[in-house]
């Protein structure tokens, strides 16, 4: 998850997540507001760029050609350079969209991890696409009497022609201990 | 290119070939941290990793991910990818490679569901998931 600078709000969610354990609301039910199921982000519209896709083809190690050049996409039947297929999830991240959702929900991002992630997949994302994404969180839940926390969050992937290309549900673990 | 006749052919049960990724080196992380959009400097920044409690940086799932996806393109094309799902079931430590295999879980006439697995060198399984992938040519889907 992207705070926009872990290090400056870190101290401040740090201090009001130890509040609420003193208050002994991590106990059981975990410190989380649960009044937050349900949230949802504005939504944020996202250029996909070329040169972003190329270096997450860089930074993923990818060869195919199709994931750094446009002829080589085009000649492979694509209209542009295609988005692999884990980058939707990137989208989200890039939009930086400010608050956060763990923001909104006052956890910091050190004590989080990445628990589950899944992708439906309806139609392709192009570089030279606008994408509309916002984040909702559809569930939070509790395990290990409050220790773990779950956060449930799904998203919706939709371009510039208003078709859906891609549907994401993530689970992050936080970890209260 | 994606050799589809892998997974027109296997049956269920079957193990496909494994490949290795990475090594995950702190540059990999600095790379995708800023290709991804995910700057948590849990995975970039040693000091703030060890006030979190943890002995080093660490990978970030979504890389292994993209490693996996990289992985089931060597048997389908990514417009075959219809959903999948991981599990991301022990950290992946910076300077550490991914081995990523898969077996045939079930299969009907127009799709293969794979059982994906994610290990280290030493055999630590970091991630565990399933995909659905289409036999069929997907509709505006390039030839």
């Amino acid at each position: 998850m992207a705070p926009h600078d872990g290090a400056a709000h870190t101290p401040q969610l740090t201090a009001r997540w130890k509040r609420g354990q003193s208050r002994g609301v991590g106990l059981g039910r975990g410190v989380i507001d649960r009044s937050h199921i349900g949230w949802r982000s504005k939504p944020a519209h996202v250029h996909v760029e070329a040169g972003q896709l190329r270096l997450f083809a860089k930074a993923t190690g990818e060869k195919s050609p199709i994931y750094v050049d446009a002829a080589a996409a085009k000649a492979a039947g694509h209209r542009a350079i295609p988005a692999p297929p884990t980058f939707a999830f990137s989208i989200n991240l890039l939009a930086q969209t400010a608050p956060s959702y763990l923001e909104v929900l006052g956890v910091p991002i050190s004590r989080v991890l990445h628990g589950e992630q899944s992708f439906e997949y309806f139609n392709p994302i192009y570089a030279g696409d606008v994408i509309t994404i916002s984040t909702e969180i559809v569930d939070i839940y509790a395990k290990k009497n409050g220790a773990l926390e779950f956060i449930v969050a799904a998203n919706e992937a939709v371009n510039q022609n208003d078709e859906l290309c891609v549907k994401l549900r993530s689970v992050i673990v936080v970890r209260n201990g | 290119m994606a050799d589809a006749t892998l997974l027109t052919n296997a049956p269920v049960g079957a193990a496909l070939p494994e490949r290795t990724y990475g090594p995950i080196t702190r540059t990999v992380l600095a790379l995708f941290a800023g290709a991804s959009g995910d700057h948590n400097p849990i995975h970039i920044n040693i000091d703030f990793a060890k006030r979190a409690g943890m002995d080093d940086v660490f990978a970030h799932g979504m890389l292994s991910m993209a490693y996996l996806a990289r992985y089931v393109q060597n048997f389908a094309d990514a417009s075959a990818l219809r959903s999948w799902n991981v599990r991301f079931v022990a950290i992946t430590p910076v300077n550490t490679s991914l081995i990523c295999s898969a077996t045939v879980a079930s299969r009907d006439a127009g799709a293969v569901k794979l059982a994906l697995r994610a290990r280290t060198p030493d055999g630590v399984e970091t991630l565990a998931g399933e995909a659905i992938i289409s036999l069929e040519e997907a509709p505006g889907a390039p030839a």
